[in-house]
């Protein structure tokens, strides 16, 4: 009993240092795009520890919204954003 | 503002707020102790109310209310995003390129989309007996529904997507969760009163009105997203801005 309590400790420090770690490199990723796959992966990271602090529903809705939902939707705007500048610039090169 | 002063003000509050936080962090409980006073009474009250599932209780049953609060929320969100994402009068839509797909991701994304689907069906309708519910469920139905647009192109995704069909859903789903409130009140009790039948612990249909309003979000949730997730990606893939008007976006 003892024991496992010690590892699920163990556990606990590595996904917290995990999400310290990731979340520092999104706030330091000035570049939408990787900030976006930065952001998955502090998701994922979330999400792990969620689970090993027995929270699985938490995790599920982490897993699904912050390493999917949120990277696709800023991702997908990046893709739009940058579209409509490539065009601005193709436009004023024919002027 | 100048910035020195917006700085200040910054420091001035970030001391203040380290302050409170530290001293309210000293007055929490232990990390990992035996005795959770909130804990063992929503336990006790989802026991009450044979729901296997003691999140989904407190979700659907115990603060039914609160959670009415967050699907609105969410409803509003997903309203006001599909709001802006509009295509405008001036927009107009391009043809979409056929995108090549390497061949092995075409087979793994046509064999994960229906267990993917699968698994969503299951994470909604199995939210009253273990981890996962409506919401979960939702976002999994719609996230899965996309492996289409990774394993072919946007035009087998919008084959798939029969979006009049979950604009209307994702109201529906919304409506329903409010409508469903008022059962209790019907009967004589309060409003999102669990007053269905309760079932048999541990079964499909146990938990009386917990997975008839997690069906109701699962809707709303995955048709929700779905929209959303649409909206994004008509402006990302197939609306064109119109030619020589400044967007806002070449500065």
């Amino acid at each position: 009993m003892n024991g496992s309590y010690a590892t699920s400790e163990y556990l606990i420090a590595v996904c917290v240092l995990l999400v310290t770690v990731t979340a520092t490199v999104a706030a330091l990723t000035p570049e939408p795009v990787r900030q976006a796959l930065v952001l998955a992966m502090l998701g994922t990271a979330l999400t792990l520890l969620f689970t090993v602090l027995q929270a699985p529903d938490v995790a599920l809705s982490q897993l699904g919204v912050g390493a999917a939902v949120t990277p696709l939707l800023i991702m997908l705007t990046v893709r739009r954003v940058r579209r409509s500048s490539t065009q601005q610039r193709d436009r004023e090169r024919q002027r | 503002m100048s910035r020195r002063l917006r700085l200040a003000l910054f420091w001035a509050a970030a001391v203040v707020f380290a302050v409170a936080f530290t001293a309210a962090c000293t007055g929490l409980p232990d990390f990992g102790t035996l005795s959770h006073p909130y804990g063992s009474r929503a336990i006790a009250a989802a026991f009450h109310q044979r729901t296997a599932n003691t999140i989904s209780s407190v979700n659907f049953d115990q603060r039914a209310f609160d959670t009415l609060g967050e699907e609105s929320i969410l409803f509003a969100a997903v309203l006001g995003g599909l709001v802006l994402l509009r295509r405008a009068r001036d927009e107009r839509l391009a043809g979409v390129r056929r995108g090549r797909v390497l061949p092995s991701t075409r087979m793994f994304g046509s064999l994960l989309l229906p267990i993917t689907l699968v698994t969503g069906v299951y994470i909604v309708a199995h939210g009253q007996l273990s981890p996962g519910g409506g919401f979960q469920g939702g976002v999994i139905l719609a996230t899965g529904l996309h492996l289409a647009y990774i394993a072919a192109d946007y035009g087998v995704l919008k084959a798939i997507r029969p979006l009049a069909v979950l604009d209307a859903a994702d109201a529906v789903g919304a409506g329903a969760f409010a409508v469903l409130g008022l059962v209790g009140l019907a009967v004589g009790a309060a409003y999102l009163q669990n007053v269905l039948p309760l079932g048999t612990f541990g079964q499909l249909s146990s938990g009386g009105l917990v997975p008839v309003i997690n069906a109701a979000v699962g809707v709303e949730v995955g048709s929700g997203v779905v929209v959303l997730l649409a909206g994004f990606l008509d402006q990302a893939v197939e609306i064109v801005s119109p030619t020589g008007k400044d967007n806002g976006a070449g500065r």
